[in-house]
């Protein structure tokens, strides 16, 4: 039989999507994280304002990795727990996949400091 | 069982005469392929006998995939025992086959210690060995260096090449470093342009009866779009090979066996030497299949094909590592 690791129960799940859709649209300058688990980003689009550093940790049992579709950075395969950081500085729209599941796919929405 | 430690990766050291036999059927659970006039069909399940037969007048070669040097999850907290264990078995045959490919995904996060190992490995082998990379393999931070540090030699662009052996014109295409992000095609691979450019020349002066044998990591057929497993440039490079009578596409990268023929071509995938994954859309996301440690040789394995020059038929073989 297949052993898959999904104890998380659905609703845990459908709390966890209202509270990213329901964050500020840009929370302060500093640390951001985002969570590759299940073959997915999470959230899968995030916004941050300019200077924030985003750091990304594999939590799944396969490898993944971060790669901006310009090729403005792209982080080595990380295994389970590995992590990859990246600092924003200028405003704009980063789309970026997972080269290794390319149909895995996340994007980081940056503005402007106030 | 009683004759046949499943749990032990070092294999027949430890087996006894029946073992040995149970061990030998390996190579009669496979496929056997007949390509004749352009039309591939399948003789049915090989039975031991005709498969342990060597085939005095045949071309074989031998192939295999993914071993993902450098895994060790609970799937299989072993994939280099895996491999050498494959390697082991290849080196047992009673027909050498005359070379080997590996189809990719020789490491599992293109760490250079990984390659080390995979190739020492290999050193066991007597055959020289074709590859490809597969997406794993061009993981690090600098898209592929590593590996065509070590593997590019005398290749042309990012690792495609050709070459005869056997009156069969073999084609590697690489289709790991063009993906389109999963926004634009659903995440599947790419050939690309230059590499298919270079393809449409290299079969240009090659007779339509010579048979052709493309290896690919990715399949070159759309085996489960929502996963990414397909190729979404594959249709050009197939166009180029319509005249063809006998045209045969190994992949990897599924690590299961899935087969289908399509006019003049036959496509299959093979199974991985580390760890087996779930069936196309039979769980949430593909990635490495725990089974039980007693079944995990039976979802393993390598994979022979024969050709025999004159009555064109190609054989491919499926062999688990474990019988």
């Amino acid at each position: 039989m297949p052993y898959w690791k999904f104890t998380v129960p659905l609703a845990a799940f459908a709390v966890g999507a209202l509270l990213w859709t329901a964050m500020p649209e840009a929370p302060a300058a500093g640390m951001a994280a985002v969570r590759i688990d299940n073959f997915n980003f999470t959230p899968t689009a995030l916004t941050v304002i300019a200077g924030t550093t985003v750091t990304w940790t594999n939590a799944d049992d396969s490898p993944h990795s971060v790669r901006d579709k310009d090729g403005k950075f792209k982080s080595a395969a990380l295994d389970t727990d590995d992590k990859f950081s990246q600092t924003f500085t200028a405003p704009g729209e980063y789309t970026y996949f997972c080269s290794i599941h390319p149909y895995m796919t996340g994007k980081i929405v940056v503005k402007a400091g106030s | 069982m009683a004759d046949h430690d499943d749990k032990d990766l070092s294999g027949a050291a430890n087996l006894n005469r029946r073992g040995v036999l149970k061990c030998m059927a390996w190579a009669g659970t496979g496929l056997l392929w007949t390509v004749s006039g352009g039309v591939p069909r399948s003789l049915g399940l090989l039975g031991d006998a005709i498969a342990a037969e060597p085939q005095a007048n045949g071309f074989t070669f031998l192939q295999i995939s993914d071993s993902h040097i450098g895994f060790d999850k609970p799937a299989n907290p072993n994939a280099l025992g895996t491999f050498q264990e494959a390697i082991a078995k290849l080196n047992a045959m009673p027909t050498q086959p005359a070379f080997v490919i590996h189809t990719g995904d020789i490491t599992h996060l293109s760490k250079d210690k990984e390659f080390d190992d995979a190739a020492e490995a290999m050193k066991a082998l007597k055959q020289k060995v074709y590859t490809i990379p597969g997406e794993h393999d061009v993981a690090d931070a600098d898209n592929g260096k590593l590996y065509l540090d070590r593997y590019g030699k005398g290749t042309k662009g990012k690792g495609w090449y050709s070459f005869d052996a056997g009156g069969v014109h073999f084609i590697a295409l690489i289709n790991v470093f063009n993906f389109e992000p999963g926004f634009k095609s659903a995440g599947l691979a790419k050939l690309g342009d230059e590499q298919l450019e270079w393809m449409e020349k290299d079969v240009k002066g090659l007779s339509a009866s010579t048979p052709i044998v493309v290896f690919a990591h990715l399949p070159l057929w759309t085996v489960y779009q929502e996963w990414g497993w397909g190729t979404e440039d594959a249709p050009r490079a197939l166009g180029y090979l319509k005249r063809f009578g006998s045209v045969t596409v190994l992949n990897g990268h599924i690590h299961q066996i899935q087969q289908k023929v399509e006019g003049n071509v036959s496509f299959h995938t093979a199974r991985s030497t580390a760890f087996p994954q779930p069936a196309p859309g039979t769980a949430p996301a593909p990635g490495p299949m725990k089974v039980p440690a007693e079944q995990l040789h039976s979802v393993l394995g390598v994979r022979t094909v024969n050709y025999v020059r004159g009555k064109s038929p190609l054989a491919v073989i499926e062999t688990p590592l474990g019988a």
